[in-house]
């Protein structure tokens, strides 16, 4: 096997062996059984004093499901970044990395094997716990996103670049100190798109230009659009379009995926980060 | 500084003169600001070269999430061993270095001294041609430190040579062909070991001779005149006895002759005071 390979199952390995894989099962599942619950109570609302219809409790299961994957995703973050700020600067502090990187390895088999470890560990959470929600939700309200896979793809490309974010600062920062600034990047990408939103609403050139920025510095924010409207049932995109740029600017609505463009860019980001990590790590003394 | 084959090559100094720092140079995990050095006849880093070395480096850590033979089987892979073989190596390492019955345990429930024979294990697999041990036995006990040179002198029988960190400078008289002391990244001496620690040397108690006799023996080796007892330095054993007939010859009254050896620690000792 690849020596990146090796470094990827040794990741996977040591989530499991370390019960993060247990943890995070467990925890899903309470999580999806909860809002599975709270999702069936939507036929107990009465409308004016009689049952909702099929159509309102779809509509109304959409817009609190943007909102259940809002904290799904920043779980995701939070845990996708906790986990991989460590990675390389406490192989390198404790010594693992010496006897390791001693062998006929390239280090940028410890960089990208642990990176496609830990991208697999997203791809994988994200798409089992996302799946298994809109499946329950499914089943209580009858409601199915309509681009169930698209926004896997976007969640889990939110979890990617935070990961990226969080290793190519880990070549050279401890684990604590580059947890902080990933998460920070993390929150301001998202406080910036909220901005951008503002200004929308308000048609302040300054401040969507601010939300834009943002999005090109640290795209989490600008993929978690792409979520959001993977979420979106057309019926909604159609109202909220045609009650104007006010309501089109609420940061948890989105009308359109991401532009080709934008998702080039961020491919872009996270193989020039990579490159950036390998770099660093290339010049640093183990 | 050159390590043949089968030769064990003690490399001496004290903290931060650079020992730690020149094997993570040998091995590329540093990079040289000048000067050059080939390991195995390759480059510096070389990737192939490493294919045939083994490194226990002093600050030795592994997978406490792993059992002792999946460290080991990790090491085989990155290494590059053929799969057929790893069976093979993981188990004679771990009877070489003593851990066979605690092969399934987990390597966080090991203490450091087992952690350290882990370390020495691993660097073993694939019979290299080249190990390096830094600070080998600083976590072990006295067995544990007889073990290990038993393991170096062994290595040096099968050809292999080995390049040995450590303070411990009476381990490295007894398992050490050649030795360099190295301070603030400058070798400031090396050689074998009777090179390095001036040959052979007696000390003789000796009265009724006069300062300018006691100095005429002086072409028996090198004089160090301290009252009654004189030191020759540089003297081969087979001459005691004619240089005991002299002095008595002259009229000097010998009561002892003892054979004096300097050891590492005194030599270290002097050339780093002398610095």
């Amino acid at each position: 096997m690849a020596p990146a390979l090796v470094y990827a199952r040794l990741t996977w390995r040591e989530a499991r062996r370390r019960r993060l894989l247990l943890a995070l099962l467990i925890l899903t599942l309470i999580m999806v059984a909860a809002t599975s619950w709270g999702f069936s109570k939507l036929w107990d609302i009465r409308v004016q004093g009689r049952p909702p219809g099929a159509a309102f409790v779809r509509t109304t299961a959409s817009q609190i499901m943007i909102v259940v994957a809002f904290m799904f995703t920043t779980v995701l973050g939070l845990s996708a970044t906790v986990v991989s700020s460590p990675s390389v600067s406490g192989d390198l502090e404790s010594g693992l990395a010496l006897s390791m990187l001693a062998r006929p390895v390239r280090r940028a088999d410890l960089l990208l094997g642990k990176w496609l470890g830990f991208v697999v560990l997203v791809v994988a959470y994200s798409g089992g716990a996302a799946l298994l929600e809109m499946l329950l939700v499914n089943w209580a309200t009858g409601y199915m996103p309509p681009h169930p896979f698209a926004f896997v793809a976007f969640v889990s490309a939110v979890g990617i670049t935070l990961v990226t974010l969080s290793m190519a600062l880990s070549t050279r920062l401890s684990g604590l100190v580059g947890g902080v600034i990933a998460l920070v990047a993390f929150f301001m990408s998202w406080m910036g798109g909220i901005v951008g939103s503002i200004g929308l609403a308000l048609q302040n050139q300054p401040l969507i230009d601010a939300g834009a920025v943002t999005r090109f510095l640290v795209p989490a924010d600008g993929l978690w659009r792409g979520a959001i409207w993977a979420l979106e049932p057309s019926v909604v995109i159609a109202t909220v379009r045609a009650a104007g740029p006010g309501a089109a600017s609420n940061p948890f609505f989105a009308a359109d995926p991401p532009p080709t463009l934008y998702l080039a860019w961020c491919a872009v980001w996270v193989l020039g980060l990579l490159a950036l990590a390998l770099w660093s790590l290339n010049k640093r003394e183990i | 500084m050159t390590v043949p084959p089968g030769e064990a090559f003690g490399f001496l100094g004290p903290n931060g003169a650079g020992k730690t720092t020149a094997v993570k140079l040998l091995l590329g995990l540093a990079e040289p600001t000048s000067g050059e050095g080939w390991v195995l006849g390759r480059p510096l880093g070389d990737r192939e070269a490493r294919r045939r070395i083994g490194y226990l480096p002093e600050l030795f850590r592994y997978q406490t999430w792993l059992s002792a033979r999946e460290v080991l089987a990790i090491h085989c892979e990155l290494a590059g061993l053929p799969r057929a073989s790893w069976r093979g190596e993981v188990q004679a390492a771990l009877e070489i270095v003593d851990l066979a019955g605690r092969a399934e345990d987990r390597v966080g429930t090991f203490s450091k001294g087992m952690q350290q024979r882990l370390g020495l294990g691993a660097a073993l697999l694939g019979k290299p041609a080249l190990v390096f041990l830094d600070e080998p036995t600083s976590a072990l006990d006295p067995v544990g430190r007889h073990d290990v040179r038993q393991i170096i002198n062994s290595l040096k029988e099968r050809g292999t040579a080995v390049f040995l960190n450590s303070h411990l400078l009476t381990e490295v008289e007894m398992v050490c062909d050649r030795v360099a002391i190295v301070d603030h990244g400058r070798v400031v001496a090396s050689g074998t070991l009777d090179d390095l620690l001036g040959g052979h040397a007696v000390r003789l108690r000796v009265t009724g001779l006069k300062p300018s006799e006691r100095g005429s023996v002086s072409g028996f080796g090198e004089v160090d005149d301290d009252g009654e007892w004189i030191t020759l330095r540089g003297l081969e054993p087979d001459r005691v006895p004619e240089l005991v007939a002299e002095l008595v010859r002259m009229g000097g009254r010998v009561y002892s002759v003892e054979p004096r050896h300097q050891t590492l620690e005194d030599r270290f000792l002097q050339l780093l005071g002398t610095k």
